[in-house]
């Protein structure tokens, strides 16, 4: 940390922005603590990007206050500034120049001589395996090559709080792991990071504490261990070799997990909803339940074990799914934005 | 994921956490750069853009040569006896109209980019707000200073002779580009203000064609109507026109170059805080 700080790196109280009739943010309370990857986990339009623009002095809010490292983000906007650093959901690099051009241009903004920024450009690139396309013009740059040259550009100076703005949407799930990779080398170096995400599973890999936001509120908010426990623990999924059996699994999977048992339409599949309060792992629920199924000479063809979704996370928490069945892969500009 | 993208990113190479992490661990933070500095460096950029798009400068190339020729051979026998007594007076002119004219298409670039992701990176840095603006008008001013070279090279080739010389010619020209940089807010303005390309396109014709033809580029405006000449004589482009090819005859215009200078701190004045005011909302 190039400057010692005590106390958050992010707290918010009653933070609002409207647009127009819509409350984009509607009374958002935030504390991040410095030094971790703090996840900022909800649907499309449900305020992520909208927060995080307040945050990082894009956007002015429109009620209650947010502080970045004890700096009002409206008032001591420039302080927060030169202590931040944002990636943002769209590339946010210029798409006419090459990957070297757009780090070292960002690099001279930042102050740097121009031998340095071109130094450290040249090292950013090697170091985010871009040098073989550090001539391209990033408008040539597939969807991982893109998200690796925009985070390069974040990190020109070692930021104290970086901004992840849903950092892996669309990408393959290679070059989603490697962006993980890559938070997890920034954090590790003390810079704080939140990240918003619509994956669960994202959060979960990288945050430390989750807040999850729908309507432009904060729904639920805690460690990792805490939203599973109120969410479930994932839940298993089993297709038998004999739909007639299908009474007794499910008899005995209710009786034995004290979990909730689903039939599925297809009629030898059934999903058991593993009970979080047990002090046993999901893995071991599972182990059981496989254990006694066959004891009970019930064939088991095909098994699965999935972690809750973030549509279960969302029934879970607000008794509606996320409302992004029928559009969860649509155009990300559809999430409020100015 | 199409396959494309998965065979592209197969060919990319791993990240190197450790070469990450030892950069990540160099925290030392330069000086803030000056507002001149970062100023330059958005020049820079458009200077780099016009590197790869070299068809953006059709613009400053093939409109004024086709403006010069157009109207010295369409107006000048009418008008002066012979296109070669004309370009005498036209030539400064048209190059005043051609280069404000000009100055219209910073407006629609502003527009395309300030939609996209990079200015949300541009503003979160801690740096002196307007320049970024003012790096758009610096590329602009290379540009103009383009379209200058080749109107006035194509007019000594027509038989234009500037009376005051280089020196003259050079500070007809300087004025110009002065003129140029702090009427553009009014472009940037209408970039940041307008929803979409097309209706940034309409507005500035809208006020580009009357500023530049109500003038006295083609003609004395003694001839006009008295209502009209009220508002051509009084027309900052008048005026500019005047001072230009003032300096290229080789007399100093001092009114006329005082007015321009005073128009020009108007329209910075004026066009610049509401230009970052917008920018600031936007």
């Amino acid at each position: 940390m190039s400057t010692q700080t005590s106390g958050p790196a992010i707290e918010t109280a009653g933070l609002v922005k409207t647009f127009g009739e819509t409350r984009a943010v509607d009374g958002v309370d935030l504390t991040v603590p410095t030094g971790t990857v703090y996840g900022v986990l909800g649907p499309n339009g449900a305020g992520k990007t909208t927060t995080v623009k307040m945050l990082a002095t894009l956007l002015r809010p429109d009620g209650g206050e947010a502080r970045v490292f004890g700096h009002d983000v409206v008032r001591d906007a420039d302080a927060v500034r030169s202590r931040v650093s944002l990636t943002g959901q769209y590339a946010s690099v210029d798409e006419d120049l090459t990957g070297t051009e757009n780090l070292i241009l960002l690099g001279r903004l930042l102050g740097h001589r121009k031998a340095t920024a071109r130094e450290r450009a040249a090292q950013l690139l090697e170091a985010f395996g871009l040098t073989e396309a550090a001539g391209k013009q990033v408008k040539h740059y597939s969807g991982g090559m893109r998200r690796r040259i925009d985070i390069a550009a974040s990190i020109l100076n070692t930021p104290d709080l970086l901004f992840l703005d849903e950092p892996t949407t669309g990408l393959d799930p290679r070059s989603r792991n490697q962006v993980w990779d890559i938070v997890r080398a920034v954090v590790a170096q003390g810079t704080t990071v939140l990240l918003t995400t619509q994956y669960l599973d994202e959060a979960d890999q990288l945050a430390s504490r989750i807040a999850v936001i729908d309507k432009g509120r904060v729904i639920a908010e805690g460690t990792k261990g805490e939203l599973k426990a109120s969410v479930g623990a994932g839940s298993v999924h089993v297709r038998l070799r004999d739909p007639e059996r299908r009474a007794d699994a499910e008899r005995l999977l209710r009786d034995l997990l004290l979990a909730e048992v689903q039939l599925e339409h297809d009629p030898v599949a059934l999903t058991a909803r593993l009970n979080a309060a047990t002090s046993d792992s999901a893995a071991d629920q599972a182990a059981r339940a496989l254990t006694e199924l066959s004891r009970a000479g019930v064939t088991v063809d095909n098994f699965s074990l999935g972690q809750p979704s973030l549509d279960e996370v969302f029934l879970a928490l607000t008794g509606h799914d996320t409302g992004a069945a029928d559009g969860a892969d649509n155009d990300p500009k559809d999430e409020v934005a100015a | 994921m199409s396959t494309a993208t998965s065979t592209e990113t197969k060919e990319l190479a791993p990240v190197s956490t450790e070469s990450l992490a030892a950069l990540l661990v160099a925290k030392e933070r330069p000086q803030r750069p000056s507002s001149l500095s970062t100023s330059l460096t958005f020049g820079w950029r458009a200077m780099l853009k016009i590197k790869h798009v070299p068809e953006q400068l059709f613009d400053v190339t093939a409109f004024p040569i086709m403006n010069l020729l157009m109207f010295t051979y369409l107006f000048g026998g009418a008008l002066a006896g012979s296109p070669t007594d004309y370009i005498q007076f036209v030539l400064p002119g048209i190059l005043v109209m051609s280069v404000v004219m000009i100055t219209m298409y910073t407006g629609v670039s502003v527009n395309i980019d300030i939609e996209k992701g990079v200015f949300d990176r541009f503003r979160s840095l801690p740096i002196w707000r307007p320049s970024a603006m003012v790096g758009y008008l610096l590329g602009d001013a290379l540009r103009y200073t383009i379209a200058s070279v080749i109107m006035l090279s194509m007019g000594l080739l027509l038989g234009y002779r500037a009376d005051g010389g280089f020196p003259g010619v050079v500070a007809g020209i300087a004025l110009l580009l002065l003129f140029s940089f702090a009427f553009s807010w009014i472009w940037t303005m209408f970039g940041l203000l307008l929803r979409t390309e097309k209706s940034v396109m309409s507005v500035s014709m809208m006020v580009i064609f009357p500023l530049t033809f109500l003038s006295n580029v083609f003609v004395d405006p003694r001839t006009m109507p008295g209502w009209l000449q009220a508002f051509v004589n009084n027309s900052p482009v008048t005026h500019l026109a005047s001072a230009v090819r003032g300096l290229m005859a080789d007399d100093w215009p001092a009114a006329d170059i005082m007015w321009t200078l005073g128009w020009s701190a108007l329209f910075v004045a004026v066009f610049g805080p509401v230009t970052m005011r917008l920018y600031n909302r936007k």
